[in-house]
């Protein structure tokens, strides 16, 4: 809870002065890692971040997009990773929480929530196992409570999170563009806060984020209260409706430090505040405590003086606490006060400006040996394999875990989870497609190639129900940034982000880093997280079931790119090789061309080939569409590949289609106009799922046994061990 | 429910404040699901003393039709409206799928254009919502045939798969399951036109169709 040396001087000669032992704790959780990105902050301004629909505003927590007909749609994705390592119910809850404010702030209501969850080895780690099986609780009990659907996510073990969690949460919003909040104030305005009570739990949460896991300090970790998080979104909602609000600002990491100088700095005003007027939960709290306490479901409002009484009525009405805490004023200070004494006074753009860093970087040690692997020999038994695969935690169905959310709940989800990607309806009659894709395998054997594969999945995974993407955020997640060779893969995952992005003309419209992210063990692997957002104008691709004699295509090439694979690392237990690497030119052509056979109507459902490569997407098409299928190795565009190698790459840019037979001709003429590899690689057919080279069976699984251990592995280890 | 109400199936309805009066001139009343009071101390609990129950409880008297759906539901069973008691599901987690519930009174104002045995595929969402009744108000249950859909399925624990009861005189119904969310055709993944018959059904009782 300090600040460097360095930071010490730098913080003085700019204030020309000593500062007190409160100003140094508001500028301490100000420049936390976590609230400033000084770490990240040089390196991420070269994400493009500009697009014909993206509406940005001052102060806002969310990147909104402009989704025609009046309407805009808010995103913005978090991580509450170090809570969740200590309380993972409480640490997840509040991550929800915290993300839905953000949306809430730009004055839209939140209609989504995503989560990605990332944990130790579940199948011999009892530690790892609770902090899943709470994490989710945690999700389930704040998200359903509040009536906000959980529409997707995404899962992954990995042994590089033993006694760790990582747990990133997504929100989206919708609403009015004439009712975005317009962020600005002038002076003689009111600062209310509105929402739960200020006691002493999450205190120096953003600080206990921006350094290593090395102690359970658990009064870091917030208290969640989803009704009256209920409740202040309700309230919002209504101020919004009746213009009581100007400005307004979700009290986050750094609590009211960092909402009131962010809020003043990025207004250019001034604001002046009494800590003796917060409504608190506790006594005698010092205004240290007040100001970096982390208390969850408050909310900063800046109203008019004439508005003022109805916003205490809109309140009062919701019976939910509020104070009147301070008053904008000129300048650009930040006073603070205690029982009209002041305690602090600072220039808030120097309080909300930590000095940016330049941290060296180099290239990780490790990354030479692993890409020296030895080949595994192709097993004997490759019906087993698939088996196995298929019970692997990180692509068995998750279906234990969304089943606990309500992903309907506000009767938009068209395309429910477990999907490729899932759809929410707009008042507007257009749809929405959103997922959430991070591989911290991929990452960590090429952590450029690595999250432009995460990007190219989450586009891939939008696509495959007919949306155009129209924006991504992203959450970078790594260890100590102090490390050069951790600095490094952080330089790495942006700049790959940014080539994607630029390539494919998606404004990135909001984002998080967190750092820090180790415990004794060592740092986790790189573990960047894209989400994208899809529009689709008219109606989203609903997959239909697959019937006898429906064919199978595949798009995209199949390419010796096992690093990181499921298949390496589960069944084999190798880390290392090549990773996959996307060739953007020919992504593009396969993603256009692929949504140009939706918009022809031209197939019945369509899955993105990722983790566990073309076994594992035709397996679970099978399963879920309870059909079996002959498919021929040999009809696989592919490199010069083994079995196993053609069976679980997992090359990118790879659809596998189901076409009717009467509409094959079409789709194949769509695709060789286009030049698009592709090849009609099988069909459905029968009870068991069939590999073939030529006339030699390869594998064969019944379907039945599949569904057995694709439906239940991952709930039965959960619930039984 | 509102969405539905209004805007798919035409009926008039406006919303009412906890606090406030019921309007005057009402047909019918729905409680809609949700986590009233964030669901503490018990589902329903809370709100079962909101002032605007005890003008429910006088319209129920009078016979007015009154659904209560998943939070809904809880709230009149808290309320003495309807019989027996939601307990927490079995696999003690909130449970969010599609599953199919059979009717089995199809006198009541909210099924009367249902046929008895008809299937009808509908979303269910709730923690705490198994379904229980001791033996005797099993028996009166049956006698009185206020079992109005049970589940096609064991969900989640409930005492002979109950999915709804009404009271005995059949104007008070309670579902956990969720028709508003399985009426159109694009939420519902099978067919949406039976859920749709429970809402139609209100329309048959208020007169607006045959």
């Amino acid at each position: 809870m300090s600040l460097t040396p360095q930071e010490s001087d730098y913080l003085e000669k700019k204030i020309g002065r000593k500062p007190n032992l409160l100003e140094t704790q508001i500028v301490a959780a100000e420049w936390s890692e976590h609230c400033s990105y000084k770490s990240s902050k040089k390196h991420l301004r070269t994400l493009p971040r500009k697009g014909a629909r993206v509406i940005s505003g001052p102060g806002y927590d969310s990147g909104v997009l402009d989704v025609g007909d009046g309407y805009v749609v808010t995103v913005h994705i978090e991580s509450h990773n170090h809570p969740s390592a200590v309380e993972p119910y409480g640490g997840a809850a509040t991550g929800v929480g915290g993300v839905i404010r953000d949306i809430l702030s730009a004055g839209t209501r939140p209609i989504a929530i995503l989560d990605g969850l990332r944990f130790g080895d579940i199948e011999n780690d009892t530690h790892a196992r609770w902090l899943f099986k709470n994490a989710v609780r945690g999700i389930a009990d704040y998200g359903n409570c509040l009536g906000i659907p959980t529409i997707g996510g995404e899962i992954e073990f990995d042994k590089c999170f033993t006694n760790y969690a990582l747990v990133d949460v997504a929100s989206v919003g919708f609403g009015k563009k004439e009712r975005l909040i317009q962020n600005r104030a002038d002076k003689g305005d009111f600062l209310v806060l509105i929402g739960g009570s200020t006691g002493r739990d999450g205190m120096g949460g953003s600080q206990f984020a921006s350094d290593k896991l090395e102690s359970e300090n658990r009064s870091a970790v917030q208290i969640p209260d989803p009704f009256i998080e209920k409740l202040v979104i309700e309230v919002i909602l209504n101020a919004r409706n009746q213009n009581c609000i100007k400005a307004m600002k979700d009290l986050g990491g750094g609590g009211l430090s960092c909402a009131i100088s962010e809020t003043a700095d990025a207004l250019s005003v001034g604001i002046e505040l009494d800590v003796s007027l917060i409504h608190k939960r506790e006594q005698n709290m010092s205004p240290t405590e007040l100001m970096v306490s982390e208390s969850q479901e408050r909310m900063l409002v800046i109203t008019s003086p004439e508005k003022l009484a109805t916003l205490k009525e809109i309140c009062e009405k919701f019976r939910v606490s509020y104070s009147v805490v301070g008053v904008i004023t000129d300048g650009n200070t930040m006073e603070v006060k205690s029982e009209k004494q002041t305690v602090a006074k600072l220039p808030s753009n120097v309080v909300a400006n930590a000095p940016l860093l330049d941290r060296p970087s180099s290239v990780p040690k490790y990354l030479k040996h692993i890409s020296l692997i030895e080949k595994p020999e192709t097993p004997k038994n490759l019906s087993r394999t698939i088996l196995t695969m298929l019970s692997n935690p990180n692509i068995a169905s998750k279906h234990w875990v969304y089943t606990q959310y309500d992903h309907e709940v506000g009767i938009r989800t068209v395309i429910k989870p477990g999907k490729d990607a899932s759809v929410l309806r707009l008042d507007n009659g257009k749809f929405l497609s959103i997922k959430i894709d991070g591989n911290s395998k991929h990452c960590y054997v090429d952590p450029r190639q690595g999250v432009i594969g995460c990007f190219d999945e989450a586009c891939r995974n939008v696509i495959c129900t007919g949306a155009t993407p129209i924006g991504m955020v992203d959450h970078l997640q790594f260890g100590n940034p102090e490390d050069p060779e951790i600095f490094w893969t952080f330089k790495e995952s942006v700049e790959g982000i940014t080539e994607y992005a630029k390539y494919f003309e998606i404004p990135c419209v909001g984002g998080k880093v967190s750092l820090y992210n180790e415990t004794d063990d060592g740092p986790i692997k790189p573990t960047p997280l894209i989400g994208v957002l899809g529009l689709i104008e008219d109606k989203p691709l609903m997959p239909q079931k697959a019937k006898t004699g429906d064919l199978i295509v595949l798009v995209g090439i199949t390419k010796d790119e096992m690093g990181g694979s499921e298949y390496y690392e589960y069944v084999h237990g190798i880390t290392g090789g090549r990773c996959p690497v996307v060739d953007i030119k020919s992504s593009k052509a396969n993603q256009c061309a692929v949504l140009e056979t939706i918009s022809q109507d031209l197939v019945k459902a369509i899955h993105d080939c990722s983790k566990g490569g073309i076994g594992v997407a035709i397996s679970e098409t099978c399963i879920t569409n309870d059909i079996g299928c002959h498919v021929f190795l040999d009809k696989i565009p592919s490199e010069k590949l083994k079995y196993d190698e053609l069976l679980f790459s997992e090359s990118h840019s790879r659809f596998l289609l189901t076409v009717n037979p009467s509409k094959i001709k079409k789709v194949k003429s769509l695709l060789e106009k286009k030049g698009i590899q592709n090849e009609t690689i099988g069909k459905f057919v029968g009870h068991s799922i069939t590999f073939k080279n030529k006339t030699k069976l390869v594998a064969s699984v019944m379907v039945d046994k599949a569904q057995e251990k694709w439906l239940n592995s991952l709930g039965s280890l959960v619930n039984h061990g | 429910m509102h969405h539905v109400l209004t805007d798919v199936f035409k009926v008039e309805s406006q919303l009412v404040w906890h606090t406030d009066n019921l309007p005057q001139n009402i047909d019918a009343i729905v409680l809609p699901g949700g986590f009233s009071y964030g669901d503490r101390l018990r589902a329903g609990v809370i709100a079962a003393h909101s002032p605007v129950i005890a003008e429910v409880k006088k319209m129920a008297e009078k016979g007015m039709p009154i659904l209560g759906v998943c939070n809904g539901f809880q709230i009149l069973v808290e309320c003495g409206l309807l019989p027996g008691a939601l307990l927490k599901n079995t696999s003690l987690s909130y449970i969010c799928k599609w599953t199919e519930i059979i009717v089995k009174n199809n006198k009541t104002p909210f099924t009367n254009k249902l046929k008895l045995g008809q299937k009808i595929p509908i979303a269910m969402a709730n923690g705490e919502g198994r379904y229980y009744a001791d033996k005797e108000t099993l028996c009166l249950l049956k006698k009185n045939n206020q079992i109005v859909f049970t589940y096609a399925e064991d969900v989640n624990g409930a005492t002979m798969n109950i999915a709804s009861v009404c009271n005995k005189e059949g104007n008070v119904v309670g579902m956990m399951p969720h028709p508003e969310r399985s009426a159109e055709q694009i939420l519902n993944p099978q067919d949406a036109k039976p859920a749709s018959l429970i809402f139609k059904s209100l329309l048959n009782t208020l007169g607006v169709i045959a």
